[in-house]
């Protein structure tokens, strides 16, 4: 542990070679990647500025704030330098809408260890509450006229539930936080990897449901089946299977234009107000009792139930959390795409998910967010649009988008092996993951332990 | 009042000893009656059972990859369904290599799938013994979520390499055995020649196995590496070797289940591996991981329960019985039918 103990002693400014070479190094990456991806020149070189500042200042906390809040002001402005159509705005709202959704996996899987493999069940539920609430699905809803609430024209004259959007995602937060702890109860016994697997069974089930739910009618719920029916119309199903439900309902708060598919900045605004809030707990949440409660959960659950840290509670507390963010930008994610299919619901959603996680740094709230949006751009925009015929360049006779998931699976395998510990990476955790690794030698009396464990 | 305490005690008791055993006989029961009162036959669930024997026998090849795994370093090998994917592609490959149709004469069948099954038992072991090097080894000793994601990543790459092999969509591949073939009849359940197939080719695989791993020194190693790998090291075992052994055996395993399954479904898939993956894994906790008869014992439970359900319930909801299967078992009973109290149960 001497390299801990070194990196403890060095001082405030990090300006040793390695960081040098590396911030150069991120300057041409980040110029080059801006050129590629219809970035605006001017804005990604100040992200780069940002960042190198936040870097070599590193143990400043005033430099820490300044940055926070300059980043903050650079993402307010970011869209004014771009079309408002399509293009580089597009995909930034995406990135936004999976930084919050990388944030909750956070909880589940960076503070509090319990590593969750089933994370596209919450962002399903979220997007089929937008689904349920947010469009023309229940067709027979209020007598076929249908339900609306708080929604202008012409959402309120269609028929089906048509419910304002900030109240849904309340509810999509209730129905979420109720889906986590429920899958979260069968794991409390588990230990590790056996919780993986429970998590990714109960993912797969939600999918499942979610593609045969036009198979499900309301009315033949057992105990509910009347009141169901006669709520949501006649012959009410749960989803609309592989159909999908289409159109949701385009945002629509108070005080300002209608939201339309044309206009993107709105959208943009919205979703950086869902990061900043996301943001805002995950740092109350981790500097709190409750946050120290996960960590001490994820170094050793034994010593801390002996030090008196309700297992049962915290552990449900951050799959809660954890959920509920994933169901909010499911409520956003339908909206914005304006379909809720079933073939989103997918386990390779949950490792795209949580490849940003890793990625950014298991546990780390800034290493995450890095992780979210450069996989998002990687996904979206990267892979489809600018290498996509590279391998035909060379002479191979595939397309890259069929290989989206087998990159992401290369850089989980990477990572892990090379830099556990993310990008960015929290100091106590980067301490934890790094102990072992590289050391094939099974044996030795700490390690032996840990190989059981 | 120490009494009905006592009584409540040997209530859960019955229930964590045979609890399991009952959810896993409602299916069958409850149809079995349900025939008898429509057609007063058991025709219907004997044919569900005979299907699910022979699909069960390829799920206990692949559980046995998990539970060998999983006995020896405590590690869920997520990628073992890929590798049993890889199995059907390599044979479904060779096939066409050598020009094997549903036409060539039983002697060349016979020997072209002998080779085949070599070839598959070969490429996948491999397979498994690299994924080993490269993605486990090296964090041997980290925190377990490490060894785990490396794992699943691998199991994208080998998804990739398969839709890059055979396409994104499934393949038919040519009906070499003639699967669907009735090759006798016992009082309306039907035989065919895919299922002789399937029980023929797995039993004596895991008679193989069983015998390899309690008899040879090689087993003992292994059986000794699974106790305690420090003191086996101190014993003069190869800890690495015996390791690599292990995914080597059960690597062969998933091999030949890749033979016989693209023979029996004659199609092949890159996301097989996926599915079946999953599905083993449930064969092998149910089984009770670590012991390689409750594996064989799982996979056949499992296949069985996966027939009914497509049967009867309709095949779009089996994955999602079989998963809540999953729950059931992991979360009542994670020690499984055969197993022991694990560290992992708590």
């Amino acid at each position: 542990m001497s390299a801990t103990a070194d990196t403890a002693r060095r001082s405030d400014l990090r300006t040793d070679t390695r960081t040098l070479i590396a911030l150069g190094a991120g300057l041409i990456v980040t110029l080059w990647m801006a050129s590629q991806i219809e970035m605006n020149l001017f804005m990604a070189f100040v992200a780069w500025a940002l960042i190198a500042v936040r870097t070599i200042f590193h143990e400043n906390t005033w430099v820490r704030r300044l940055t926070a809040v300059a980043f903050l002001v650079w993402a307010i402005f970011l869209p004014f330098f771009h079309d408002s159509g399509a293009g580089f705005i597009e995909d930034a709202t995406l990135a936004l809408a999976y930084t919050v959704m990388a944030l909750g996996l956070n909880i589940i899987v960076g503070f509090a260890g319990l590593l969750d493999l089933g994370f596209v069940a919450f962002y399903a539920l979220g997007a089929l509450t937008s689904g349920w609430f947010m469009s023309g699905f229940f067709v027979h809803a209020g007598g076929g006229k249908g339900w609306s609430f708080l929604v202008g024209e012409p959402a309120s004259n269609l028929p089906g539930l048509h419910i304002n959007f900030l109240l849904v995602i309340v509810i999509a937060v209730v129905v979420t936080t109720i889906a986590g702890m429920l899958i979260g109860l069968p794991t409390l016994r588990l230990r590790g990897d056996y919780i993986a697997i429970v998590t990714l069974a109960f993912g797969e089930i939600v999918g499942r449901i979610v593609i045969n739910g036009d198979e499900i009618k309301l009315g033949s719920v057992p105990l509910f089946g009347q009141p169901l029916e006669s709520a949501f119309g006649n012959g009410a199903t749960l989803t609309n299977g592989r159909q999908g439900i289409t159109p949701i309902d385009k945002i629509n708060l108070p005080f300002v234009e209608p939201f339309s598919g044309l206009e993107l900045r709105p959208w943009y605004f919205v979703a950086l107000a869902l990061v900043v809030l996301v943001l805002f707990v995950n740092y109350r949440l981790r500097d709190s009792r409750l946050g120290r409660a996960w960590i001490a959960l994820r170094e050793d659950e034994v010593a801390a139930a002996s030090m008196g840290v309700p297992l049962v509670k915290t552990k449900l507390m951050a799959y809660g959390t954890g959920a509920a963010f994933g169901g909010m930008a499911g409520v956003f994610l339908g909206s914005y795409l304006n379909t809720v299919n079933a073939d989103q619901f997918q386990f390779s959603f949950s490792i795209f998910v949580l490849s940003m996680v890793i990625l950014g740094g298991l546990g780390s709230i800034e290493g995450v967010m890095i992780g979210a949006v450069v996989l998002t751009f990687i996904n979206f925009n990267l892979i489809p649009d600018v290498f996509n015929n590279y391998p035909q360049k060379i002479g191979l006779d595939f397309d890259l988008t069929e290989l989206s998931f087998g990159i992401f699976g290369f850089l989980l395998v990477i990572m892990m092996v090379l830099r556990p510990e993310g990008l960015l990476p929290e100091r106590r955790r980067q301490i934890e993951l790094r102990s072992g690794i590289g050391d094939t030698e099974l044996g030795g009396g700490e390690t032996i332990e840990e190989v059981r464990a | 009042m120490p009494l009905r305490r006592n009584t409540w005690d040997r209530v859960r008791g019955y229930i964590g000893e045979y609890g399991l055993i009952a959810v896993l006989l409602i299916m069958p029961v409850v149809y079995g009656i349900q025939d008898l009162s429509d057609d007063g036959s058991l025709a219907r669930l004997g044919n569900n059972i005979v299907d699910g024997l022979s699909n069960g026998a390829i799920w206990a090849l692949v559980a046995l990859g998990y539970t060998l795994v999983y006995g020896i370093i405590e590690l869920i090998n997520f990628a073992h369904g890929e590798v049993f994917m890889i199995g059907s592609l390599v044979s479904a490959g060779f096939f066409g290599t050598i020009g094997l149709t549903a036409a060539s004469g039983v002697g060349g069948l016979v020997l072209g799938l002998l080779v085949t099954l070599i070839l598959a038992m070969l490429a996948s072991g491999a397979l498994n013994v690299m994924i080993e090097r490269v993605a486990y080894r090296p964090l041997r000793n980290a925190p377990k979520l490490a060894p785990l994601i490396t794992a699943i990543g691998f199991s994208f790459i080998l998804q990739n390499v398969g839709i890059l092999w055979i396409s994104g969509s499934p393949r038919g591949i040519p009906d070499l055995i003639r699967a669907q073939k009735e090759l006798f009849n016992i009082a309306g359940v039907s035989i065919s020649q895919g299922d002789v197939l399937a029980i023929a080719a797995a039993v004596p695989l895991v008679f193989l196995l069983t015998t390899f791993i309690s008899q040879s020194r090689l087993g003992r190693a292994m059986r000794a590496t699974a106790q305690d790998p420090e003191a086996a090291r101190l014993m003069g075992i190869n800890v690495d070797t015996t390791i690599s052994l292990t995914f080597l055996l059960g690597g062969i395993m998933a091999g030949a289940a890749g033979l016989i399954y693209a023979l029996y479904q004659t199609t092949i898939w890159f996301l097989q591996g996926f599915q079946a993956g999953l599905i083993a894994f449930t064969a092998a906790v149910m089984g009770g991981i670590g012991n390689l008869w409750g594996a064989v014992l799982g996979g056949v439970i499992i296949g069985i329960i996966q027939q009914i359900s497509d049967n009867r319930i309709g095949g779009q909801w089996t994955p999602a019985i079989v998963f809540a299967y999953l729950v059931l078992v992991m979360v009542f009973r994670p020690q499984g039918l055969l197993g022991e109290q694990t560290r992992e149960a708590g």
